[in-house]
């Protein structure tokens, strides 16, 4: 598999998880889930790769990743941080906390930091709405974040 | 696990497991032993809860009633969400019926000590009455819980989601046994085309309707999708439903399959939801090995199968043709119908789909009959509705409550009105196909067609509530933004049109409108509605042109004055030093990044207008009070 520039003990993960499904026609969104859940992004070699391997055209692949929000093409940072920017959040002031991450971290272009310690994106709406406004930080949930509250949460993080 | 061969197995079963739940159906005293418990603790287990302390909660009462050697007559059971997102985590103790509010893991500490071994209510965890100020022991005396009627939810904060045997004592798989063995596929939709159901995701077909088109195309394979991609921003129905109740979906689609003819089911819900998806799949998995999904379900030659598939985070997928596109491994990409998906859907064979709330109403109308089911709501709404209730409300959660109540009801009865005593000024339903509604019209009763006749809709269920403090042209624009990144790019009319809206509404925030923009945001608005091809485009301009029409004066004050009423677009606001207070201690002048403060120490300061930058930095900086925004 040398011909990927991939970590190859993940893609043979992958390869086994492919082999086992039963119906590859319609897999495809979820063969991207899992691959991103192992690789953390999706690079066009990966795409290439998947592409191959179910006999479909590396465009259609590249079709789908960019269509949907979920998946990314950018590697992500250690940490992961994704402020909340559905309604219930917004009008709560979501807009202001993801200010306040980007200027704490001092990311202006882009989504993530120069030392790859921190990304950041948006996502619409986790359904926790009662809490809102929520930052989700690896999967963990903040929830009722005030401006205030960002440098101290941030610091959790930078020292792990 | 022995599966359940018959109907008479089933019930049997469900006659042994009555008892394990029946101290949460009644208030029993606690002075016996019911159900091998004295007490339960009920604790909520939604994504909600959990993350604000609720799986620290439940590992506290697990110690501390091992710590007192109560493990054989108390037992913690994590349930479905409550609904009461505003005073979670809580936790219920029956058959006391006690409900407990915003516990902590200190406060699951006094629990088990003062109520359950010492037998006292702790009042100070109740709710308190915000107007009496009494503490309200029972769920049902709290004016949140006061006009709900659950149907949809009635299983979510009583039963363990991931344990089948209590879904069955609640009567779980009654109605797949009934509708198998006692009803024919016609009678099963004329039944639900009887109740008056009609969907729950958005566009309020009649539901026993779609069920008879899907029946009547003629196919060797049919399929039933359940739409569990709820993409509207603010609603949380459907992912309650499935994180407390998953089985109920189940079932149901499996009465859906015998009723139009189709042995396989898909489950198409977002990746956003782990919880839920992780609920589901234990569900799927304990109702195959209980029999009651698979092959010759309960002994009779109905067969059904259940798989799921994933969204990826986008809004369109929500459209029927877009979420078959998806399912089939595509670009959530809508196809023009007709065909519509009952007669060519997924894999080009006739497909049902229904939203997940729809599903959660089949079993009871199954088994309480279409008469009861259509005795509640209005003309032509019938039953109930879930909404979630957000932004600036003093409860926020999820309320059931029968369709034909008015927005004030559940706005100030249920909502406990507006967050620090601000005013009302709209409350937005429909989520991004919908409209705003001003405060003229709280006391219309809500059902599909009203909602539809002031200029919004029911959509899922979402309910936004704005406050005085919200800028209703920052609001239309926010929706158009959603718009925007989730146009799918097909049709022009939506991926150019509602682009620019998105910038004349920028244009007006930025204090460049004229009068033309607000003409010209009329005029493409209603072309955008006229001219696309799905239900995202054609309900698109629904936030602005809503807002124009309830919100002109806002709108005009924009242009014309160049001003935000509400104080929040940022651009439109100026920044001045009230010379009678400021005692010219240079600390601002020093604060401003682009140095635009100019005056004498000791001496009133100025901002210079016309470089000002309106950071705020100064406003921040000042200990006097003397910087305003306005």
């Amino acid at each position: 598999m040398s011909e990927y520039n991939l970590d190859s003990e993940k893609l043979k993960k992958l390869e086994a998880y492919i082999d086992g499904l039963k119906d590859k026609e319609g897999a495809l969104i979820n063969i991207l889930h899992e691959a991103q859940d192992l690789f953390g992004y999706l690079p066009e070699d990966l795409q290439l790769f998947i592409a191959r391997k179910l006999n479909i055209t590396a465009a259609k692949v590249f079709g789908v990743v960019t269509f949907y929000s979920y998946f990314s093409m950018e590697p992500k940072g250690k940490h992961s941080i994704s402020v909340c920017m559905g309604t219930a959040c917004f009008v709560k002031g979501a807009d202001k906390i993801l200010d306040e991450f980007r200027k704490q971290l001092n990311i202006k272009e882009g989504n993530n930091t120069e030392d790859g310690l921190f990304s950041i994106d948006t996502l619409r709406c986790v359904g926790a709405c009662g809490l809102a406004p929520v930052v989700i930080i690896d999967g963990k949930v903040f929830g009722r974040v005030k401006v205030e509250d960002v440098a101290g949460i941030l610091k959790e993080y930078a020292e792990a | 696990m022995t599966k359940i061969k018959s109907l008479q197995e089933l019930t049997s079963l469900r006659d042994k497991l009555k008892d394990s739940v029946i101290n949460r159906l009644e208030a029993t005293g606690g002075d016996k032993t019911i159900g091998g418990f004295k007490r339960e603790l009920l604790v909520c287990g939604g994504t909600g809860c959990e993350a604000s302390g609720g799986i620290d909660v439940v590992r506290v009462l697990k110690e501390e009633i091992k710590n007192n050697g109560l493990e054989k007559e108390v037992q913690v059971v994590r349930t479905g969400c409550f609904g009461f997102c505003e005073k979670g985590p809580i936790v219920k103790v029956v058959p006391d019926n006690i409900f407990y509010i915003e516990i902590t893991a200190e406060k699951a500490k006094t629990i088990i000590k003062e109520h359950i071994v010492n037998g006292n209510v702790v009042n100070e965890y109740l709710y308190e009455d915000p107007e009496t100020k009494k503490h309200l022991p029972k769920q049902d005396d709290i004016p949140f819980y006061k006009k709900q009627m659950r149907v949809a939810l009635r299983n979510c904060g009583l039963i363990d989601p991931e344990n089948i045997n209590e879904y069955i004592a609640v009567d779980g798989y009654q109605a797949l046994g009934k509708v198998l063995t006692d009803m024919t596929p016609e009678k099963v939709i004329d039944e639900v085309k009887q109740s008056g159901l009609r969907g729950r995701g958005g566009g309020g077909f009649p539901t026993g309707l779609k069920w008879e088109l899907t029946k009547k195309s003629q196919s060797d394979i049919k399929y039933i999708i359940c739409n569990a991609d709820e993409g509207d921003p603010g609603a949380f129905m459907d992912r309650s439903i499935l994180e407390g109740d998953p089985n109920t979906v189940l079932e149901a689609m499996a009465i859906a399959g015998y009723a139009v003819g189709a042995s396989k089911g898909c489950i198409y819900i977002r990746a956003e939801y782990p919880l839920a998806i992780h609920r589901l799949r234990i569900a799927i998995e304990q109702a195959y090995d209980l029999g009651l999904l698979g092959e010759n379900i309960l002994g009779t030659n109905f067969t059904f199968h259940v798989e799921l598939n994933y969204g990826a985070g986008a809004f369109i997928c929500g459209e029927e043709t877009a979420l078959i596109n998806s399912i089939e491994g595509g670009r959530g990409e809508p196809t023009v119908k007709p065909p519509f998906p009952a007669q060519q859907g997924l894999w080009k064979k006739p497909t049902n789909i229904n939203n997940v709330e729809t599903f959660a109403n089949i079993c009871p109308i199954i088994l309480r009959g279409a008469a009861w089911f259509s005795s509640i709501g209005t003309a032509k709404s019938k039953g109930t509705k879930v909404f979630a209730l957000a932004g600036k409300v003093n409860n926020v959660g999820l309320v059931e409550v029968p369709m034909g109540l008015t927005l004030r009801e559940i706005i100030f009865d249920l909502g406990g009105g507006i967050k620090n005593d601000r005013n009302f000024k709209a409350v937005q339903t429909g989520g991004p196909s919908g409209g705003c509604i001003p405060a003229q019209y709280l006391d219309t009763p809500i059902d599909y067609d009203n909602l539809i006749a002031i200029g919004s809709m029911m959509g899922s269920g979402g309910m936004i509530v704005m406050d005085e403090d919200n800028c209703m042209v920052n609001i239309a624009k926010f929706y158009l933004e959603f718009t925007v990144d989730e146009s799918c790019g097909r049709c022009t009319a939506c991926r150019i049109g509602n682009k620019r809206l998105h910038e004349m509404l920028t244009e007006i925030t930025d204090g460049k409108g004229t009068m033309e923009h607000l003409e010209g945001l009329k005029d493409l608005g209603e072309i955008i509605k006229d001219s696309s091809l799905c239900g995202l485009g054609q309900t698109s301009p629904n936030p602005v042109l809503s807002t124009m029409n309830f919100f002109w004066d806002e709108y005009v004050a924009h242009v014309k004055d160049k001003a935000c009423p509400a104080g929040v677009c940022t651009n439109l606001l100026k920044y001045y030093i009230t010379p009678e207070k400021c005692i010219g201690c240079t600390a601002c002048a020093k604060s401003c990044p682009v140095g635009v403060i100019s005056g004498e120490v000791k001496k009133a300061h100025k901002i210079d207008q016309e470089k000002c930058i309106k950071c705020g930095a100064c406003a921040a900086k000042c200990k006097f009070a003397a910087i305003t925004r306005k």
